[in-house]
């Protein structure tokens, strides 16, 4: 609408050579949280870099021989460790609402599952 | 009970992710329409093309060139190029005696909304220290050659300061336009990773 823009050639926004910016949804969750909850003043960008800077050079400290390493896996550890820090969430209501995923029936994904009688009542 | 603070080693991290997030919501601590708002603008609208632009500008505006080097996050702000990380930007200028190229130690500083979010070697643990102690052999290794004669800068952006490169002008783009020359500026040039080639 401002500017013409060449979608597709080497000036295509964001034009990240090639490389996706989130290479997983969850990473894209992740970094809008952040986002989010600093922009909403929960806490300061710095309040979590701190965070995600020990993450970081924890992993690097710690890591065995060849392990893979993942910024975003950081930055979720650094983003739960803040929201603790910050009396916003309880370390156990994390815990315990992980264990509920894990042991989320197998082949979930979203009300498709094939076991729930009740496939047409998706509202909350 | 473990004291450490990684809540849950043992969970798949995208479900540690979405525990986070549906927690946050139900307490309406965050929205999920604000957070698809910040990753469609990252995923599809601030990238490197505003970098290039700035340069592009720089290149051939000698008073903005001038003013860039003095104020960086005052001379993007005229592009209106401004918003997270794009605080404290400090713009240098590669010449033929000088090559600058620029790291985070210490996590993933960069000026989002120059160049968008960063790419995964910049934030790569190797890159990161390597890139400190023995540059010239790192960006060989990513494709660049600086002559030996040319002294390499590297550049520790932080929160204070956010390091962005002005490539040199590439020899035979004289008579291009501003338009012109966008796109041939990198992400790659704009970290001083690579250069900028004439076509």
């Amino acid at each position: 609408m401002t500017v013409e823009l060449d979608l597709d050639g080497i000036a295509a926004p964001p034009r990240s050579n090639g490389e996706l910016v989130f290479a997983e949804p969850w990473q894209s969750r992740a970094f809008g949280m952040a986002m989010s909850l600093t922009e909403a003043g929960a806490f300061t960008w710095d309040e979590f870099r701190e965070r995600l800077i020990d993450q970081i050079s924890s992993w690097e400290a710690d890591a065995a021989p060849g392990e893979c390493y993942s910024y975003y896996d950081c930055w979720v550890a650094a983003l739960e460790q803040v929201v603790v820090d910050k009396g916003l969430v309880a370390k156990g209501a994390l815990s315990d609402r992980g264990v509920e995923l894990v042991s989320r029936p197998a082949g979930y994904d979203h009300g498709h599952d094939h076991d729930h009688d009740h496939d047409h009542d998706h509202g909350h | 009970m473990s004291s450490e603070m990684t809540v849950n080693d043992h969970i798949p991290i995208a479900l540690r992710t979405e525990a986070l997030e549906q927690i946050l919501v139900e307490r309406g601590l965050v929205d999920p329409a604000v957070m698809d708002g910040f990753i469609k603008t990252y995923e599809q609208d601030v990238g490197p093309l505003n970098g290039a632009k700035v340069v592009a500008k720089a290149w051939t505006d000698p008073d903005y060139k001038a003013r860039l080097l003095d104020n960086g996050t005052a001379a993007v702000g005229e592009l209106g190029f401004k918003g997270p990380q794009g605080e404290h930007i400090v713009v240098v200028e590669n010449t033929d005696d000088v090559h600058n190229v620029v790291v985070c130690t210490l996590c993933s500083c960069y000026p989002w909304p120059l160049l968008g979010l960063p790419p995964s070697w910049y934030k790569d643990p190797a890159y990161r220290s390597r890139v400190v102690k023995e540059p010239r052999t790192v960006l060989s290794e990513m494709g660049l050659d600086v002559p030996e004669g040319t002294q390499i800068k590297v550049w520790d952006s932080s929160s204070e300061v956010r390091f962005f490169v002005l490539p040199r002008r590439p020899a035979g783009t004289e008579g291009m336009s501003e338009e012109d020359l966008i796109p041939l500026v990198t992400r790659d040039a704009m970290v001083g990773v690579a250069e900028v080639t004439g076509s």
